[in-house]
């Protein structure tokens, strides 16, 4: 379960949003909506612990996520504006390295399988410099099938992609809600999967 | 995972990145090799004059270098969003960040200790003094990398972020700069160097310890 | 600003503003007479030097000028790591605050040093391990000033600044130290500042008045410049619109 008690963001001289409390169970999906710079981003990282919050806390399954930081950061993915893709490596190495480099040993039949699972299983050896954007936020996405995090941190997931990876990220959520996981995500765009409604957490109110 | 893993698992990554921009290498290598080659045009040919700024020059122009190729360290990874992942793998920072400065040492810092004797050779030190300057090298470039890593991290994403961190971390290096020219010096004056040798070794030993814990605290401020 | 934002109430910006206007008068005060004091007995009181004669009276401004930059680099540094363990915005803003003076004393006392330098040693500069270390902690407050300025986020700068102090301070004994060594390797014996043959008494009473002088100074300073960052940073506060208000 993850807990968001009190949280205050200021940027600059700006508090973006003040008392924010929220909880998330297993299976459920909250949407963060807001204004653009109604600290949207900003809550997202707060929230992975890349920033720390002005006031109030984060907890992870009831510890504050600073103290239960290599248990927190193995359940939890996050996938943020940049898809930390590496032009000058394949499709392939940038996956298997970010997963070791994360701690999860992957084989190649993995791999081939998050990529063909999101319609890229052709370009596993391609240099990442030869793929469009959407091409490379998908790259990133299939990250999330092979870390198998609980929880997914998921910043403007869909933008820069086709109607047909739309879908398919959105059936990904939806299968992935279904197994107890948790997400936590931004958009612009309507979400719709079926069975589950979402939370809403909005920021601009 | 253990952590000599996540290092070994790094240092492929990043040496198999630089190979594919080899281009990035040998221009600090050039550069390297350029500075140091302007000393003689800029104090004249005089044989004497130049064994004796030898090691100087030879140090000085590592310095440049070194923090010439500071910018690779982490900008790269901070403008692709690599960086943030590598902050939220369950690794302790400073491990993976130890391995990062070590391949960056690998990539910037050895090719430096390679060409050194031939520069050396062009200022008339002798064998001696050579086999010193390349032992200092060795011992003096991995504290230039970890130090400047401080700065990198501390600039990263900033206007003018190059010049920057040179006046950061320039100061910083001054010690480092004593010691291994200091050692040559003692090498060619028959003073001998064994008292510069082993002081560049406790700098390289406190800087192992220390540096990387203040390169995680500069990136977290960084990337907040 | 929300109420809850100021954990601890003297360092809450709207308290230390009030404060610190009331103080600095006082410090400049304080400052302007110990200085008056101080140049007279340098100037008027303390015998001429039978080796260096007159030039040598420079030593009442470079002295405490150079003791000053060092110490208000460990006072920076001290801020800077209060900022980092416990949040608090004032300490951040004291370290800032602190950086220009110490740089100004440091620039003072290097200048000074090249004019006592001419008649002592017949050269402007001379590349002696005090003189190079004072250059060098210049340039560690150029960084400091620097590194701040380059950022736009206050948040950012205080912290970046604050590390690069701490990392400094930590580099300042090992800097001092390999400074000496090399002086000593390429100089041998030179002339040292400090063997002054026999300092009188009514000299060290001088530069001891003179330093007093410079930490007052250097207390006015920071604290003026505090408030020109608190205004700067909380023009948008509560408090800063009512006191604007009150004193038109």
């Amino acid at each position: 379960m993850l807990e968001g008690k009190d949280l205050a963001c200021v940027r600059g001289e700006r508090t973006l949003f003040d008392h924010l409390n929220f909880t998330l169970h297993e299976g459920e999906l909250l949407l963060v909506q807001g204004a653009n710079g109604s600290g949207k981003t900003s809550l997202l990282r707060m929230l992975c612990g890349l920033m720390a919050p002005e006031f109030g806390e984060v907890l992870w399954r009831g510890k504050k996520i600073g103290a239960a930081r290599e248990s927190y950061h193995a359940e939890m993915a996050y996938f943020g504006h940049s898809p930390a893709v590496k032009e000058d490596l394949s499709a392939f190495e940038n996956l298997d390295f970010a997963c070791r480099l994360a701690g999860i040993p992957v084989k190649r039949e993995e791999v081939k399988g998050a990529l063909g699972h999101l319609g890229l299983g052709h370009c596993l050896n391609l240099p990442a410099k030869s793929l469009s954007q959407g091409q490379r936020r998908r790259v990133a996405l299939s990250r999330l099938l092979l870390a198998k995090a609980r929880l997914w941190i998921l910043d403007e997931p869909l933008t820069a992609l086709d109607q047909a990876a739309l879908k398919l990220v959105q059936s990904l959520l939806g299968e992935h809600l279904r197994q107890g996981g948790m997400a936590l995500l931004t958009t612009h765009q309507p979400v719709m999967i079926p069975g589950i409604t979402p939370k809403i957490l909005d920021l601009s109110a | 995972m253990n952590m000599s893993q996540t290092v070994m698992v790094l240092l492929r990554r990043e040496l198999m990145l630089a190979m594919r921009r080899r281009g990035d290498v040998l221009t600090v290598l050039f550069f390297f090799v350029i500075v140091a080659s302007l000393f003689p045009l800029g104090v004249g040919p005089d044989p004497k004059l130049l064994r004796l700024m030898g090691g100087g020059v030879v140090w000085v122009s590592a310095l440049l270098a070194a923090m010439l190729s500071l910018g690779r360290l982490f900008a790269s990874d901070y403008a692709d969003g690599t960086l943030e992942q590598l902050i939220l793998t369950p690794t302790p920072p400073v491990v993976w960040i130890t391995g990062k400065i070590l391949a960056h040492w690998l990539v910037s810092g050895v090719p430096l200790i390679l060409v050194a004797p031939v520069l050396g050779v062009q200022f008339g030190l002798s064998n001696e003094a050579l086999g010193v300057l390349v032992f200092s090298l060795l011992l003096g470039t991995p504290v230039l990398s970890l130090i400047g890593a401080i700065g990198a991290a501390l600039t990263l994403g900033l206007r003018g972020g190059g010049v920057l961190v040179s006046l950061l971390v320039l100061p910083l290096y001054i010690p480092v700069l004593i010691f291994g020219a200091g050692a040559v010096d003692g090498a060619m004056s028959g003073l001998g160097s064994e008292a510069h040798l082993s002081l560049l070794g406790g700098i390289l030993i406190l800087a192992f310890m220390l540096t990387p814990w203040a390169v995680s605290a500069a990136l977290r401020i960084s990337i907040e | 600003m929300i109420n809850r934002f100021n954990k601890y109430r003297y360092a809450s910006p709207a308290t230390f503003y009030r404060l610190a206007g009331r103080l600095i008068p006082w410090f400049y005060g304080a400052a302007a007479l110990f200085c008056v004091a101080g140049l007279y007995i340098g100037l008027f009181l303390a015998p001429t030097d039978f080796q260096q004669s007159e030039a040598y009276r420079i030593i009442f401004i470079h002295v405490p000028a150079a003791w000053m930059s060092m110490f208000i680099y460990v006072v920076m540094a001290c801020w800077a790591a209060l900022g980092l363990a416990f949040n608090t915005r004032m300490s951040f803003m004291m370290a800032s605050a602190l950086a220009p003076t110490g740089a100004m004393l440091t620039f003072v006392s290097l200048w000074t040093g090249a004019l006592w330098g001419k008649p002592t040693w017949g050269a402007w500069w001379v590349w002696d391990a005090r003189l190079t270390s004072e250059l060098i902690l210049f340039f560690l407050y150029l960084g400091f000033m620097a590194l701040q300025s380059a950022i736009d986020d206050p948040r950012r700068a205080d912290r970046a600044g604050a590390l690069i102090a701490l990392v400094g301070v930590v580099n300042v004994p090992i800097i001092y130290f390999s400074v000496r060594w090399w002086n000593t390797l390429h100089q041998g014996a030179s002339v040292s500042m400090t063997k002054a043959p026999s300092m009188a008494s009514i000299m060290l009473v001088g530069m001891l008045v003179m330093a007093l002088a410079a930490w007052m100074y250097t207390i006015a300073a920071a604290l003026s410049r505090a408030r020109c960052i608190i205004l700067e940073r909380e023009r948008n506060a509560q408090w800063v619109a009512q006191m604007l208000e009150a004193e038109a």
